[in-house]
């Protein structure tokens, strides 16, 4: 069961067509992978599913539900996180601050699942170290750390995580992978753009490849990964 | 020919060139179409603000900037000739040493507000002159040996354009041939001639930048056009031309102080004006200033009218008060903004080119 | 790496230093103490009003150029209101003055942030995004609000007097202080501190700091900000309201153009503070008053030209303001 699909998707940023027709399907508990060149689109489908552009045609649609119309305020709420590829950190606050933002249910730090927070300082063991420092004087390493903490300091069904490894230390980001293991063995289902090769190797269940505001392949990761000159194609290197 | 006098910037719409026309007209025979003095004053009036609001108009329409300091060029040109008619006397030599200092001492404070704020957003920028705007008019009321204080100043004017001068015995048409109507004439003559030099300006190359640098200034920058020069250009222009204004109700009232020329409302009336009338097209200054300055001057009648039509209910009678014409005019203001962002001007094009 | 949450302090010395700036330049320290006082009073006064404006441009973009409509009406009410408690205000008692000011007080703010309601929704909203219509528009907002004031109460001035209790100067040694202006520090140090804290350490105090560095992530953390927003508009316009009931008590009266006149002060006050900080708008009023009232003695003439001295001192310093918010703009 797809718990994300698109059909068709358009959108337009000002003047610009950068969508033209995205299809996309998401299924259920699995970590989908959004490949493609810089200026495919992937980042604009991303933001469409949040509504933070609109959906110029097309729909989207959540468990079978429609939101292409939603602020992204309910779209957040039905269950969906969101980590752009700027992180979105606010910078004057502190760690526990972001955290505490991010777990909409609590409304004081103390109301936070001690649990769920114990797991999250175990895969990234910064945001337990800089709990009560300005988060701005993290790390890109660490604050990317702490966005993806948020996600998760309350059960979601849907992660969409943009770039994550970006400028990343390769360590790093080997931890990063290991976390995002974890995840997808807890069942989240996670849509995931990444450029990094190893993220897509050791995670990717599906993939998806995009170009020129579409998607120009959809299947499963094992095909992919077998098919050299798809790969060559498609993204001009090979996995 | 016209189109070269008017710079290539037709009305382009009948109704709108029509309308123009007859307010050419009515401004040119005014004092013999409409009698009394009342009358002239109205007409005289329309004349300084269609100045003063088409060189704001180049500023916000064409430009992209709003500026609370418009009003203070105004007086600086007002108190220009106030000052030098009261110091020297009546005289041509007054008039021009006036002219000659206020646009000196305008292109000095709109250089220095250009540069210094220009760099900063448009918010900033409305703030900062919203507040020398009132230190100024704070500024003349306060040093009254200069500026006559919160009295003003009474002065006389060069001979051929004072009342008590007349030409001729005989009234012409009804009319007397005074200095007054030669003031009204110098007066006519040199708006004319302002509202086309603006339309050269703003049709000009030069002109063409303000608007891209409106539309986009990241990308007019991007292009190789220096925003901050051009801006500023623009500012020093507007604020020239609103000086000359200044002048102009100098020179009919005879009197200048600091309610007259930098009082708040002054600046309110002309964001109405450009606003109402049209935003970006010189044409609408004009438009509306007739409109505006002649509600001013005659609706106050109307809602007299209504407000005792009323009496009864007091509450409806004091909504009607012809004291509170601002209100009504305030809430077509509103109504523009939303409904006419292009005003009268730009609904009267876009009605004839839809056709 | 610096682990502490260092603090910039430097902006916050800027209001002690002035003080003791000005006290060669006024001779005397008993004058010096109650201009001083006067110029905290006038302030805080002034905070007030501004706190309300500056976290709402700082939090959605929004710049109400007609933010002093809600002074002058704060102001008006307060004179109805107070006008029909005639026996509290002309007792003696400072608690039976206290029991007049602060009803009138509260339904100052009640009806400021009735209209401010109404404001945000027929004016304001429509021009999201749109900074030179909302500059237009919110001015046309306070033109019609004023002739609205002018209708309602009428076109003239209205005089507001102190109830007695309040009236007069406590003497310490050769200083006179003025109750009310103490009351005043009293009052405006108050709401700083309820400011403060519901900033610090309420979860709403958490969205608004970080709703002004990032509106759209706390979007998608699931949060209604534009909900928020309306609620700090209102709350912003009630502030302006108690504002000018206590600007109109500071002057002893009232008139329909208060508005546009504590507006100019109010943007001085926040430019200088930086668009969106709390504690900006603060060190910029204190500054704003004390210098006032420091020119205002020495220096008479100079007294308007003053603050936009100051104003553009500090944009020298910093151009964005004391405490430029580290927005993503």
């Amino acid at each position: 069961m797809n718990l994300l699909e698109l059909q068709g998707v358009h959108t337009h940023i000002g003047a610009y067509h950068i969508l033209h027709g995205v299809d996309l399907a998401v299924p259920k508990g699995r970590l989908t992978m959004l490949l493609g060149r810089n200026g495919a689109g992937k980042t604009t489908t991303l933001r469409t599913v949040m509504g933070l552009w609109k959906v110029a045609q097309g729909r989207v649609a959540f468990a079978g539900k429609e939101i292409g119309g939603l602020a992204t305020p309910q779209i957040a709420d039905l269950g969906i996180a969101y980590v752009p590829e700027t992180m979105g950190i606010f910078a004057d606050l502190t760690v526990k601050e972001n955290m505490l933002l991010a777990a909409r249910a609590a409304r004081r730090a103390q109301d936070m699942d001690e649990a769920r927070l114990k797991w999250i300082f175990r895969l990234f063991p910064a945001v337990e170290k800089f709990w009560n420092h300005p988060a701005g004087k993290l790390s890109g390493g660490q604050k990317q750390m702490l966005a993806v903490s948020r996600a998760i300091v309350e059960p979601r069904e849907l992660l969409i995580v943009d770039e994550p490894s970006k400028g990343l230390a390769p360590a790093i980001i080997n931890n990063m992978i290991d976390a995002f293991a974890e995840l997808k063995a807890s069942g989240v289902t996670i849509l995931l753009v990444e450029q990094n090769i190893h993220f897509a190797q050791r995670l990717g269940d599906t993939v998806a490849v995009m170009d020129n505001g579409r998607v120009v392949h959809a299947g499963t990761m094992a095909d992919f990964s077998a098919d050299a000159q798809l790969q060559q194609r498609l993204l001009g290197l090979s996995l | 020919m016209l189109r070269r006098l008017l710079s290539n910037d037709l009305p382009r719409s009948k109704v709108l060139a029509v309308l123009l026309i007859a307010v050419l007209l009515g401004l040119a025979f005014a004092p013999f179409v409409f009698p009394g003095v009342k009358a002239l004053n109205v007409a005289a009036k329309i004349l300084v603000f269609i100045v003063l609001v088409a060189s704001f108009d180049l500023l916000l329409g064409y430009t992209g900037i709003v500026s609370f300091a418009h009003t203070m060029f105004f007086g600086i040109g007002a108190y220009g000739i106030a000052i030098a008619a009261t110091r020297m006397g009546a005289g041509w030599d007054a008039v021009a040493v006036g002219l000659a200092c206020s646009l000196a001492v305008s292109l000095v404070l709109a250089l220095a507000i250009g540069l210094f704020s220009l760099r900063v957003r448009a918010i900033f920028f409305a703030m900062i002159t919203l507040a020398v705007a009132s230190a100024f008019q704070t500024l003349a009321s306060q040093l009254s040996e200069f500026t006559g204080g919160e009295d003003g100043l009474s002065f006389r004017l060069p001979e051929i354009i004072s009342p008590s001068f007349e030409f001729s015995e005989e009234p012409f048409l009804g009319v007397s041939l005074d200095g007054r109507l030669l003031c009204y004439y110098l007066l006519f003559v040199v708006a004319v001639v302002l509202v086309l030099a603006l339309l050269r300006i703003v049709n000009s190359p030069f002109g063409r930048v303000l608007q891209a640098i409106r539309e986009n200034e990241f990308r007019a920058e991007a292009i190789g056009y220096r925003v901050v020069v051009y801006r500023t250009l623009s500012a020093v222009l507007s604020a020239l031309f609103a000086t000359l204004a200044g002048a102009m109700l100098a020179l009919w009232l005879r009197y200048n102080g600091p309610d007259t020329s930098l009082s708040f409302e002054i600046m309110i009336d002309v964001l109405l004006i450009v606003v109402i009338g049209g935003m970006g097209t010189v044409y609408g200054a004009a438009i509306g200033a007739v409109l505006f300055v002649v509600a001013q001057s005659y609706l106050q009648d109307l809602l007299r009218l209504g407000n005792e039509a009323v009496s009864g209910l007091p509450w409806l009678a004091a909504l009607l008060s012809p004291d509170r014409w601002l209100l009504w005019l305030g809430l077509l203001f509103v109504l523009s903004v939303y409904y006419f962002p292009t005003g009268i001007v730009g609904k009267l094009r876009a009605r004839s080119s839809a056709r | 790496m610096s682990l502490k949450m260092d603090v910039d302090w430097k902006p916050l010395l800027l209001v002690p230093a002035l003080a003791l700036l000005a006290l060669p330049l006024v001779g005397s320290p008993s004058t010096w103490l109650t201009l001083t006082v006067a110029g905290l009073a006038m302030g805080m006064i002034v905070f007030i009003i501004a706190s309300g404006l500056t976290l709402v441009f700082g939090l959605m973009d929004v710049l109400n150029f007609g933010h002093g409509v809600f002074i002058a009406l704060g102001a008006f009410v307060a004179t109805s209101v107070l006008g029909v408690m005639g026996d509290w205000t002309q007792s003696q008692s400072i608690l039976a003055n206290l029991a007049a000011v602060l009803p009138a007080m509260v339904v100052a703010m009640l009806v400021a942030g009735a209209v401010g309601l109404a404001f945000e929704r027929f004016i304001v909203r429509p021009v999201y995004g749109q900074h030179l219509k909302q500059i237009l528009i919110t001015m046309g907002g306070m033109i019609i609000g004023e002739e609205l004031i002018k209708v309602i109460w009428g076109p003239a001035q209205i005089p507001l007097p102190l109830p007695e209790g309040l009236r007069g100067s406590w003497l310490w040694g050769d200083a006179a202080v003025e109750k009310y202006r103490v009351l005043a520090v009293v009052v405006g140090a108050l709401v700083f501190g309820l400011l403060a804290w519901t900033l610090a350490r309420t979860k709403i105090g958490l969205l608004i700091r970080a709703g002004v560095q990032d509106r759209e992530m706390v979007e998608s953390l699931g949060y209604r900000i534009r909900v928020l927003f309306v609620g700090i508009f209102v709350a912003g316009s009630a502030l302006a309201g108690l504002g000018g009931v206590m600007w109109g008590l500071y002057q002893q009266n009232v008139i329909p153009q208060m508005g546009a006149q504590v507006n100019v002060l109010i943007f001085i006050v926040i430019i200088i503070g930086g668009l969106g900080s709390t504690t900006g708008a603060l060190i910029g009023a204190l500054l704003v008053g004390l210098m006032a009232n420091y020119t205002g003695f020495v220096a008479p003439k100079v007294a308007l030209f003053s603050n936009i001295a100051l104003m553009v001192a500090i944009l020298l310093w910093r151009p964005q303001g004391v405490y430029p918010v580290a927005g993503s703009r």
